[in-house]
């Protein structure tokens, strides 16, 4: 009796979001993820899942990126360049070991970069290896790698998960069994539920402060508000369920941060097909959309509108909203102009994400306003790859571009949205080579104007990060500058 | 009846080679490469290549269908290839969340259907009929996800008695696993039970009013002893019918509870595996799906026999 008496009392206490201050302090968090990675080396796949549980907590590059983006030293203390920026010298640090014991150093670094750039790689961002002429081991600490040309952005590249170091030793199993140098070491996976980290007590920097950490695969979007409620889950840094955030906001148990990623949401355009070859329709198409209407009306209000392709929080960013207002009576003009006084028809092909298919709807009745007759089409992500992606068999979409500073894209030959302009292409190659932050940053500008003015693609809006966490959970990051759960700092407010 | 074992067997294997041939070519239509779809809108095209290679999907397709039935008929369900393990292990471990959920709701549409179908056609048009039949109709009505939404609402965010979702695993122990099952099952139960409470009910109003209940009756045996040991048994056949057909429902059921709870099971396998264009993983499991619902099929056969000696007799 007595002990149904207590059980009820802790009941109760739950039940009015207290916590009793019986209860020993936690010292592990579970967090959630909408999708499972496929597996865990992030040199052998694009899945941003995999990144999302290993970046940082179990892996880590020669260097890292912060929270707001910066680039900071990793695996490598320090390191120098050449004047002709053509020769990296790393400084690695001392006393760095992998999770299995083996000892980190200079041909670990070699192992991993000549694994990645190799003939038979499945590294997803082999071209950040491609600028490499030679990985060189000076001493055990120091590594020495030539490139064939400068590549201004290199030292940021190696932050991404798909250059992490990896030991010979273990490469092949990193799939399953994951060893890396990280604050965490993988523990177990229980497939289609959770992967869990513990811990590495022999880290080189400062341990972590939690023992250990659960990431759990919760796809549907009401399940992911019900564990919340629940507490089933510590934390969800990628919330997907937009629409439930205010009633987390009034609920005092909970900490809701919306932050900026790296997801710039574009209305593709296949600029290589009439009409959108056409610059006037381009130019119509961008007037005919109200930005704040799709943010309001598929995004719950969370987005930032954007008029090129680049992320508001980066210091070269410029606001280029204003280079196409929304105005009907100027877009249905330009149509006419363009030769399509009546509009015409045209498909919208829409991969499964929420911000997709809600966004497509809104802009189908949107370009309706001028005539422009929208059939919706909506496919899974393996088929969008192959039609759209690869097979350029579309005529609009909608999708976010989540890799970091991604605008080169617009440059590359073939690419699927079409666009071909050899003024462009040599902003980016001047970029490629310039390592100097603030002409980079010039160049850069120079870049959002150029695709800005040309409406290539309809921007939409920057992909917010929605999180839901704990309001005693500290230390998740707010923003995505990259795709990454850093669990490093996180710990539990007394 | 050993003519009909046999022949019922020789179906079963027909069955199940037509499965493998179709299952094979809608996946070969589909489009979709798998090896593109794990790197990415970054990765470069001998990067694909690449990965293609190592996957083995650069071999004809007949080589690799004859290679996966080759490789099937001695166990070896092949490597997954977006999570790189054996298959036949992924659903081993998958198939311990799946099986004892679908049991666990079979036998609970069982436990409630049966005594209540009884109950209403005893006590036809009278309240506990239209009670019966009532709630019937709304569990017939009541999509399960919904249902099962409304079920953690009240049972794991309001009262906390258990978790939302996920699966603790067998390794923590049977009550903490049923703990996770149980909310699923009854989700997964409840329109089951409906169903198979109205064809009981029927089943059972149809039996009562033959001749030899009359006379049952007739000879002084009291009501409830005739429905008992007379009518309740005839009635069973239709009701495993639809037991038996209730199990591919149970299993296409899995898919969409499984997500609503996410459930590591065979359900959310399939579902991730056709978006991830696994094809190894749903060429496997879709003919292993197969295969169960056709050998539940068979038992059914068998269990008519076990009920009706009739049939038992006359088999050829």
């Amino acid at each position: 009796m007595r002990r149904t008496v207590h059980a009820l009392a802790a009941g109760l206490v739950l039940a009015a979001g207290l916590t009793a201050p019986a209860f020993a302090q936690k010292t592990t968090a579970t967090i959630g993820m909408r999708l499972e990675p496929p597996h865990l080396d992030p040199t052998a796949g694009a899945a941003a899942a995999i990144d999302e549980v290993v970046y940082q907590n179990v892996f880590e590059g020669l260097t890292r990126i912060d929270a707001d983006g910066s680039v900071k030293p990793g695996l490598a203390e320090s390191w120098s360049i050449s004047d002709d920026g053509l020769t990296y010298t790393f400084q690695l640090r001392d006393g760095v070991t992998f999770h299995d014991g083996t000892g980190f150093d200079a041909e670990d670094v070699k192992f991993s970069f000549d694994r990645a750039r190799a003939d038979e790689s499945t590294n997803a961002q082999k071209r950040i290896f491609e600028p490499i002429e030679a990985v060189t081991v000076v001493d055990p600490e120091t590594v020495e790698i030539t490139l064939s040309r400068p590549a201004g952005s290199f030292l940021f590249d190696l932050g991404w998960g798909d250059a992490v170091i990896v030991a010979a030793e273990s490469a092949d199993t990193n799939t399953t069994a994951p060893v890396g140098t990280g604050p965490f070491k993988f523990s177990r996976w229980v497939k289609g539920d959770s992967v869990l980290l513990e811990r590495n007590e022999a880290y080189w920097g400062e341990p972590a402060a939690l023992t250990g950490a659960t990431f759990k695969f919760v796809g549907d979007p009401a399940a992911s508000l019900a564990a919340m409620l629940a507490g089933d889950l510590d934390a969800y840094p990628n919330f997907p369920a937009t629409e439930n955030l205010p009633q987390f906001e009034a609920d005092p148990r909970f900490a809701v941060v919306v932050g900026t990623s790296e997801g710039e949401t574009i209305l593709a355009l296949n600029n290589r097909e009439k009409p959108f070859a056409d610059l006037k329709v381009r130019q119509a198409i961008s007037h005919a959309i109200d930005r704040q209407a799709i943010i309001d009306g598929a995004m719950f209000g969370y987005g930032t509108p954007i008029g090129s392709h680049f992320a508001p929080h980066h210091p070269a960013y410029e606001d280029l909203t204003g280079t196409y207002p929304y105005a009907l009576e100027k877009a249905r003009t330009l149509l006419a102009e363009a030769g399509y006084p009546d509009g015409f028809e045209a498909t919208m092909k829409l991969p499964p994400t929420t911000y997709a298919r809600r966004s497509g709807e809104i802009i189908a009745s949107e370009l309706s306003k001028i005539g422009i007759t929208v059939e919706i089409i909506p496919v899974e992500w393996a088929q969008w790859l192959e039609q759209v992606f690869k097979g350029h068999d579309f005529d609009m979409t909608i999708v976010s571009h989540t890799e970091p500073l991604d605008v080169d894209i617009y440059a590359r030959d073939d690419y699927y949205f079409g666009y071909d302009n050899p003024e462009f292409d040599a902003i980016i190659d001047t970029l490629q080579s310039e390592a100097d932050p603030k002409a980079r940053n010039a160049l850069f500008r120079q870049a959002q104007d150029m695709i800005a003015a040309d409406a290539v693609n309809g921007f939409l809006f920057q992909l917010p990060k929605a999180g839901v966490w704990n309001a005693k959970l500290k230390g998740l990051w707010s923003d995505a500058p990259i795709q990454a759960n850093d669990l490093t700092d996180v710990h539990w407010a007394p | 009846m050993l003519v009909f074992l046999i022949r019922r067997l020789g179906g079963l294997v027909a069955t199940l080679l037509v499965a493998t041939v179709v299952v094979f070519a809608v996946l070969e239509i589909l489009p979709g490469d798998p090896a593109s779809l794990m790197l990415g809108v970054n990765a470069q095209p001998d990067t694909i290549a690449a990965l293609r290679t190592e996957l083995g999907l650069d071999r004809p397709a007949l080589a690799r269908y004859l290679g996966w039935i080759g490789g099937m008929l001695v166990g070896d369900f092949g490597i997954s290839y977006t999570y790189r393990v054996p298959v036949a292990g992924l659903i081993a471990d998958r198939a311990l969340v799946s099986l004892p959920l679908a049991l666990m709701a079979l036998l609970l549409s069982t436990a409630i259907a049966i005594p209540l179908g009884t109950l209403a056609a005893t006590a036809h048009n009278r309240w506990p009929d239209a009670t019966v039949m009532g709630f019937a109709q709304v569990g017939v009505a009541v999509p399960n996800f919904w249902f099962g939404i409304l079920l953690v609402y009240l049972f794991a965010v309001t009262l906390r008695w258990v978790p939302a979702g996920g699966f603790a695993g067998w390794d923590a122990g049977p009550a903490a696993a049923l703990a996770s099952l149980i909310l699923p099952a009854i989700a997964l139960a409840l329109p089951q039970a409906a169903i198979l409470a109205r064809v009981m009910r029927s089943a059972l109003l149809d039996v009562l009013h033959e001749d030899y209940i009359r006379t049952a009756r007739a000879k002084g045996l009291p009501f409830l002893a005739t429905v008992w040991r007379h009518a309740v048994r005839n009635a069973l056949i239709p009701v495993l019918t639809i037991l038996g057909l209730q199990f591919a429902f149970l299993i296409a059921g899995t898919i969409i509870i499984e997500n609503v709870f996410y459930l590591p099971g065979l359900g959310r396998l399939i579902f991730q595996a056709v978006a991830q264009r696994d094809l190894i993983v749903v060429q496997s499991l879709t003919v292993l799906l197969v295969a169960t619902v056709v050998i539940v099929n068979f038992l059914v056969d068998l269990a008519y026999a076990a009920v009706d000696p009739r049939l038992r007799d006359t088999g050829r």
